[in-house]
This record gives C-alpha cells, structure tokens and sequence, in this order.
C-alpha cells in the first residue's frame, strides 16, 4: 500500500494545496495566489458582527451592573457602613443604594439632562455636550468599521487623525479667506490627509500582503512623532512665539461655528457634518456597488477573487475611507475642541476609542453612530459623576470596556441571561425545516402526478 | 461486542434531527449509514460519541445502557470517531499527534516521545500501513492524514470506529486503499460505522446498510441492491442515474488552448505544455488524479493564475494576461471547485450571492447604488428556475445544503450570456437529486451551442457528461479520448500511461 498519491510531488513539502482540506478543515493549506489570505482575526470579527442587538443591549446592561458594583464597593460610606453590617445590615443596603443610584444619576445628570437646572438652556446643556463629544468618536468608529466590514484591521485611526491634523494645519491655517472658503478648504485638506496615511497602509497590504495590524500600528508612530516633529520646529507648524510643542491656533474663519449658540459650547456644526458622514457611509456600506464589492471582499476575499472583484483594489478603497472618516474626527478635534492650537495628544484616544465604538456598533453605520453617542454620553457622565459623586473616572472607563468585553464574548452574555441557541444551531434548525417542507412537497407532487 | 441504539431522538428547538433511531452494530461488520446531506445520520453519530446528549432513547453496549456525557466516556467505552475535517495538529508530527490528549510523560515531566513512535509503529504493522511516526501531518497527503486519524483512535483501543463522510476528501485510488484499509479493521473484529452519502462505495464495502432519510430511518437495504434503488431510497423518489444526452452538434470556434504552462508560486511546473479545444455545442471532460494540475488548468483560463505563458483564446480573444473581470466580461462561466471558499460568500444572502461577479452591472446598478427591487425578482427567477431551496432571496446562501448552494452558484454563472462554462468538480459533495439536476443543465448549456469544459475526479461524472475526455497526468494532458473509451483505460490514462497512443 504506497502512502502517497501519484502525481503528487515527490518530496511531501512540495504537496498540491488542493489535497489539503478545505480552509474550513484545522489543516488550512496555504494559498498559492497572491492575494493576502483573510485575516485569522476574521473569525473574532464575525463572531462579533453577527451578535445580535440583544446581545448588545444585554452587554450594555451586564456592564451596567458590573460598574455598579464597583461603585458601591470603592465608595467610602458603603465600605464605613459595612464595618457593622451584622449590627445595622440596612445601613450598608442604604449606602449602597446611595452610592449607586447617585452615581448613575450623575451620570445621567452629566450626559442627557439636567434636571435641576435653572434655567432650560442649562437643563439640556449636558445633551449637547454628549454629541459634542460623540461626533469625533463617531467619525474615527465609522472609519473602523467601514474597514471592518472590508475585511481590514485599523488599528491605525490615531496616526489618521494626527496626519489629518497636520495636513489641515500646514494647508490652511496661515491662510486669511472668509469662512465659507476657509471652513471646507480646512475640512477637505483634513480629510485628504487622514485619507492618504490611511492609504498607505491599504497600498502596503495589497502590494505585498504586509498585514495591516502592524502596518496601522507602526504608521501610528511615525504620525506621532511626525507631528511632533511639525509642532516642535518653528517656521512649520510651531506656535510663534512658543517654544513648546504645540501647534499654532486655529484661526476663526476655519472654525466650526457653534450650532445653538454660545450656551452649549461644546455642540458646533461638526455634528452634523458627522452626520452626514454616517448617512454617506451607511449608503456605501449596505446599498452601493461598491460597498458590495467591500463586503464580499471582506467576506470571502477568495470568492471576491474568483467573482472579478479586485481584492487589493478594494483594500486601497477601504483604507482611504477610514483614513478619510479618522481625518474628519481630527477635523471635529482641531476647528471644534481645540482651538488653541493642538499638541501630539490631539486624538485624546479617540483613535483608539474608535475600535470599540465601532466593535459596539457591530460595523453597521447607524449602529455605531448610536456607540459613539453612548460612549460621548459616558464621557460628559463622567465628569459629573466624579464632582458630584466622587466617583473615580476610571470607573466609567471600566464600564466602558467591560461593555466591549461582554460584546466580545456573546456566549458570557448568553450565558448569564439564559439565551439559548448560538447561530449555528439556528442555522441547522432552518435548513432541517427545508429538508422538511421539500419532503412535503415531493409529496404532492407524487400525489398530484 | 454489540452497540444498540434504541429509540434514540435529538431535537434541536422545534426541529427534529434524530427521529426515535433504532440501530445496531457488531464486531466484524461494516455498517453503512446512507443518507443525503442534512438526513440526520452525523448527528446521530455526535450522540454516539456523546457530543451531544440525545433527548429520549438509550445507547447499550452490549446491554448495558451508558451515558456518554463527553467524548472522554464515548472513548472510554471503546468508541472512536474519525471527522470528515481532521482534529490534527498540521505542525505535529504523527507521533506527537498521537498522543496529544494523554500524553505519557517520563521524569520531570517530559514527553514520552519514544513510546508514542513505537506505538505508531507497533500499529501501523498491524493494520499493514506505512506511516512515518517523525512525519510532520502537516506535509502527509490526505489520505495518510486519514490513516493518522485512524490510528489515533485505534490507539485508545477504540472497538466501535465511526467514519463521518471519510472519502469526501480522498482522491479515487485513495478511496479505494481506504476501503481495503475498512475492510481489514473489520476482519480484526472492529465494528465500523460508515457515514456516507455515495452509493458505490457502500456497494462495494459494507455489509450491512442503513438508509436514512430526515431524521428518521427509511430501512435496511441489501449491498446487493442497485444504485437506483439506492439512491431512490435515500431521496424518497425515483432518481435517474445516467445522463440523458443526444449526440452533440459541434459548431466552430469556440475554445483553444496552445502551449499553457503554468507556474506555482514557487517556481514548479504545475501545467505542462496543454493544447486542446473545446468547440461549440461539446463538453470536454478533464479527468485525473485531485493535484494533477486540472485546479490550475482552470484558474489559469479564468485568470486566477499569475504565472502563465502560452495562449488561450475564445473566439479570437486571447485571455492569457488578462483580469478576471475581462475574462469573465469576455463570455466566460466559472464554476469554482470549492464552492465555500472561492464560489460564495457564506454571509451574503443567495440575492447577492447570484449577481456577486455582476455587482457593477447596469441592469442591477443606478447611480451606484444597487437596485435591490430588481436583485430580488431577478433572485426569484433564479430560484425557481433552478430549483433552489432557500427560504427566499434573503436568506444567507452559508445556509444552505451543499447541493443548494452549488445550484446558487450554477445559476449565478449561467444566467450570463456565456460563450465557454468552465465546471470544476460541480457535483463535488452535493446530494443525489441536486446531481441529476445540475448535469441536466450542464447538458442543455451544451445544447445550447456553448462551448463546456467539466473538470472532475468522479470517472462516474466524466463519463456521464464528456463528449470527449482529456486526461491530466502531472501537469500534462495525456490524451484526449472519445467518450465511450472503456474505464481500464482510463485509469491507466490518469496514472501517466496512454495505451492508445499507438492507435493514434
């Protein structure tokens, strides 16, 4: 009995790939095409999008409690109160109730509505700074999920905002125009500068298969220290006058007019241009002909391949949107936040924020616009929860990421609120019903032939 | 030893997969579980090796009931499982393979790697294989990589062998060392399940068979039986085995390949000097060996390949050196041979799985964006028209069964005004209806007056389908032979011999 096939090479290495199983098979043979194999981290990425708003909803809520928790816990009247929990058990249940209730009331109180406020511009101002800070992590979660959804890991928004900073700076900031040229000149150099960062890392992974993870993260270090470089040199991007790292300010005709005047400061037309970003990028995604190519390249770069699509064409497209989307973040940093004149912290962890705000928003347009506003909500929260409550801000960041874990992991949250079924036993489910009605059918036409 | 089944069901929510299954296996007996894809039988299998729990129903091994709650107690029992998708490790070698899961360690908690090889060694003499213990699996072909698996199971004294769909990764002369391998496992008193949905293996190998069909079984049926009553069995319909075909009217045109050579991408010749036409109205079947070279053949054409040199032209165009997109804007239907990995996209819905090479197109694109109204009834033509059974146009195509699937990406490529259909394996893993129904429209594509070229292992397909038969041998295109050259030829043809030659 010989062991090997005729026909295959002699030597076992030099074996066909096509006698390896299938890629869905544990022995995943290598793929002689020069297109770059899907990502491994593909299958995290699905097991996430394919979540379901339930879970979602479930993750938010299991965070929720988790960071109650740990409100009652490090707050200082329950650990007091606890010291004689068997004398006065109902002391500790109070202080408990006190500090937690009164932490999210802050929190509520600092990102939707104040209700204690005097007047009504003071009552809704915390709404406003919510989608002041939701707009920037909206548009760097857009560009995240939009590479998401091609398949790409951009782990690069940060380097994009940065560029897009610099780029925006170095072309429009010395420039004396009205605002009607000087605004959109500012927001398109922005964009275009974030676009082609961004591009960079989709040329290097279509050209030669680098993996984008690592390509992003690298870039981000050249961006930063880049930047840095710019706003330290005097002549270029440096302050005049200054001899720190800091950039010059931006001048007011390239500023984002606030959108209801000057009582809600951190609200300006940024968020409607955030907008119109997510209706343009939810447009691309789920209804053009592009975006379908996207999909299916992020799908199954293989059957994209095979179906005419050119996959590293679309992985040059998908970067260039997401460095794009990252350059307007940066744009709602520099002509909305920071007016002043901006350091090399100009992406405030945006860039990163990013990731999770789209991973929340499960890559879907809309979806992860609703993210970003939760994750602004937590951000202007935060501060009220801290001077209110004294609640650490370090709580409400666990809070945040203890959301992102529980979407990471939708068997915890199913397991913890009892959901039955993953999708695969649904799946199985629907094609047995077939079987069944085609059995049925069969049937009848037995009996009416 | 005798393993029962009595009145086994497993329901999934609302859906009943195992259907109160009695069954009952012996030592020494090759028992068949024969039934189409999605019938119930791995299933059933998994409850067996105690991957799932069943909900009613009893397992007795040798009449005493067991409760498997794991595959630790299934193998404790003697019950070993070999997957249709091998659980080795591709970077192991076979010994350490082996003995991943109950590795005996010497001093300090070192590897006993010397135990496990003579292991490996001890059965593989037993059994009559060669396998190398220091063999990376990674490098063994699938075939040795079955016998790994075999053995690994054999290791832990397993009495009860379960072989889920064993051959649906193994090339004929593979499939055939397996069955001699089944057979002589049999007569050293194993007792083998063999899960599979092909008729003539279960022919030629078992002794008892098994036929199941939606969860439920249909009966007992006797080796001795035909295909047809087998195959009528298992779909729970009269089936028509054999192609019905008129001669073919051979126009002019069409395809010619002069001079192809291909390259890998590490430098090895994969195809070798290839000439041959295909003519309008005919079907040029490509037999050999899976890995001679037919894969790259056919992507070369499509322009999947880099390496190419040569000329293939269609009707005056020439296509080397040419994109994919101008290749198939160019009249060309590609049915790929791995339907999942490069023919679909599993998350898509079947709607956009049927236009996904014609997303650009016109007909289904106004301003850039994607006329959904116009994919959706265009999708319902397709699926009545093929016959495909989904749920509807939104329902993801990764769903389906694999004969549906392969329907969606058959329709896909032929509702395209085509002037070649290039069809690699396209019965590969489908079921026995979804068969009869693609060769009838690979048949009429030919009537048509389109040019066909079918690409497969299966010598039953080739020989069924092909006008004539062009046969591959390391690269190279042995001969091409009329339809109606007898099988031993054939096979002599896909091990490099070519006893017509002198004929010619």
């Amino acid at each position: 009995m010989s062991d090997r096939v005729p026909g295959a090479a002699s030597e076992p290495g030099g074996l066909p790939p096509e006698q390896l199983p299938s890629a869905s098979g544990p022995l995943t043979g290598t793929r002689p095409a020069e297109v770059p194999p899907a990502p491994r981290s593909n299958q995290l990425m699905r097991e996430i999008l394919r979540g379901s708003v339930a879970t979602t909803v479930l993750a938010i809520v299991a965070s929720m409690i988790v960071g109650g928790i740990l409100i009652a816990v490090t707050n200082e009247d329950v650990q007091k109160a606890s010291g004689y929990f068997f004398a006065r058990p109902q002391d500790t249940f109070a202080a408990i109730w006190q500090a937690v209730a009164g932490g999210y009331y802050a929190l509520f109180q600092g990102a939707v509505i104040n209700p204690e406020a005097d007047t009504f511009e003071k009552v809704i101002r915390p709404l406003t700074n919510t989608l002041g800070f939701a707009a920037p992590l909206i548009a760097a979660g857009l560009g995240v999920a939009l590479a998401f959804r091609s398949g790409l890991f951009n782990i690069g928004a940060r380097g994009q905002m940065l560029v897009a900073c610099a780029v925006a700076a170095l072309a429009s900031f010395e420039l004396d125009l009205p605002m009607w040229i000087h605004l959109p000149l500012t927001i398109v150099a922005g964009i275009v500068g974030g676009a082609l960062w961004g591009a960079i890392a989709g040329l290097l992974k279509a050209r030669t298969g680098a993996h984008e993870v690592i390509v992003t993260i690298m870039l981000n270090y050249v961006a930063l220290y880049l930047v840095r470089w710019l706003i330290r040199t005097p002549g270029l991007l440096q302050k005049p006058g200054s001899n720190q790292p800091i950039s010059m300010a931006t001048p007011d005709t390239a500023q984002f007019p606030s959108l209801f005047g000057d009582q809600f400061p951190l609200l300006n037309w940024g968020f409607p241009a955030v907008v119109v970003a997510t209706v343009i990028v939810w447009w691309l995604i789920e209804h053009s002909s592009l975006g379908f190519r996207l999909r299916a390249v992020g799908e199954n770069p293989n059957a994209a391949r095979a179906a005419g699509i050119s996959v590293q064409r679309m992985y040059v497209y998908a970067m260039l949107f997401a460095g794009g989307l990252a350059g307007l973040a940066g744009m709602n940093q520099i002509l909305g936040s920071v007016t002043t004149g901006f350091g090399d912290g100009i992406d405030a962890g945006i860039g990163f924020d990013a990731i999770t705000v789209a991973l929340l928003g499960r890559s879907r347009a809309w979806g992860t616009f609703w993210a970003g506003l939760l994750f602004g909500a937590l951000k202007a929260g935060s501060f009220t929860m801290q001077a209110a409550q004294s609640i650490p801000v370090d709580i409400v960041l666990v809070v945040e990421s203890l959301i992102v874990l529980f979407i990471a992991a939708p068997p915890l949250v199913r397991t913890i609120f009892f959901l039955p079924k993953d999708d695969s036993e649904r799946s199985a489910g629907k094609r047995a019903r077939l079987a069944r009605r085609r059995e049925r059918d069969d049937e009848h036409k037995a009996v009416a032939s | 030893m005798k393993l029962e089944l009595r009145g086994v069901t497993k329901r999934f929510g609302s859906l009943v997969a195992n259907d109160h299954i009695d069954l009952e296996l012996r030592s020494g007996e090759i028992h068949a579980l024969l039934g189409e894809n999605g019938a119930g039988k791995s299933t059933l299998m998994n409850v067996l090796y105690g991957l799932y729990q069943a909900d009613e129903g009893e397992i007795l091994l040798d009449g005493v009931p067991q409760h498997f709650r794991g595959p630790g107690d299934a193998i404790a029992a003697g019950i070993g499982m070999v997957h249709q998708h091998f659980m080795l490790i591709p970077v192991f070698t076979v010994a350490e393979n082996l003995m991943l899961g109950h590795e005996e360690t010497r001093a300090l908690g070192s590897l006993d790697i010397a135990a496990a090889r003579r292991r490996v060694i001890e059965l593989a003499e037993r059994f009559g294989f060669r396998i190398d213990p220091d063999a990376r699996v990674g490098d063994l072909p699938v075939g040795v990589q079955q016998r790994v698996e075999i053995i690994k199971a054999l290791a832990r004294d397993a009495k009860i062998l379960i072989f889920d769909e064993p051959t649906a990764v193994l090339t004929p002369q593979e499939t055939d060392e397996f069955m001699a391998i089944m057979r002589q496992l049999r007569d050293e008193g194993t007792a083998i399940v063999f899960i599979t949905h092909k008729l003539r293996e279960v022919r030629e190998v078992a002794d008892r068979i098994t036929v199941v069909r939606l969860g439920t079984i249909i009966g007992e049926a006797s080796p001795a039986a035909s295909n047809t009553e087998l195959a009528s069995m298992m779909v729970g319909r009269a089936v028509e085995l054999t192609v019905q075909k008129e001669p073919p009217r051979v126009g002019e045109g069409g395809l010619q390949v002069r001079g192809l050579r291909v390259l890998a991408a590490d430098g090895t010749v994969v195809v070798d000097d290839a000439d041959f036409d295909v003519r309008p109205g005919e079907v040029l079947a490509i037999a050999g060996v899976q890995g001679n070279g037919q894969t790259e053949l056919a992507e070369a054409i499509v322009g999947l390949q880099d390496r190419v040199t040569g000329s293939i032209t269609l009707g005056g165009q020439e296509l080397v050196g040419r994109s994919v997109r101008d290749v198939l804007d160019a009249g060309v239907g590609f049915v790929p041979e791995d339907r999942q990995e490069d023919g679909l996209v599993g998350t898509f819905t079947v709607a956009e799985n049927l236009i996904l090479d014609r997303s650009a197109d016109a007909r289904f694109r106004t301003v850039g964006t994607i006329r959904r109204r116009v994919l959706d009834a265009f999708a319902r033509a397709k699926i009545t028209e093929f016959d495909i059974r989904t749920q509807g146009p939104s329902s993801p195509a990764g769903a389906l069964s694999g004969g549906n699937q392969q329907k969606v990406v058959i329709a896909r490529e032929l509702s395209r005004e085509l002037k070649l259909l290039l069809a690699s394996q396209p019965t590969r893993g489908v079921d026995v209806g979804s068969i009869e129904f693609i060769h009838k429209r690979i048949v009429a594509t030919r009537d048509a007056g389109v040019p066909v070229i079918v690409v497969s292992t299966e010598l039953d397909e080739v020989v069924a389908l092909a006008d004539r038969i062009a046969v591959m041998y390391r690269g190279a295109i042995v001969g091409i032979v009329p339809a109606d050259t007898p099988r031993d030829v054939l096979g002599l043809m896909m091990a490099g011999e070519n006893p017509t030659e002198d004929a010619a």
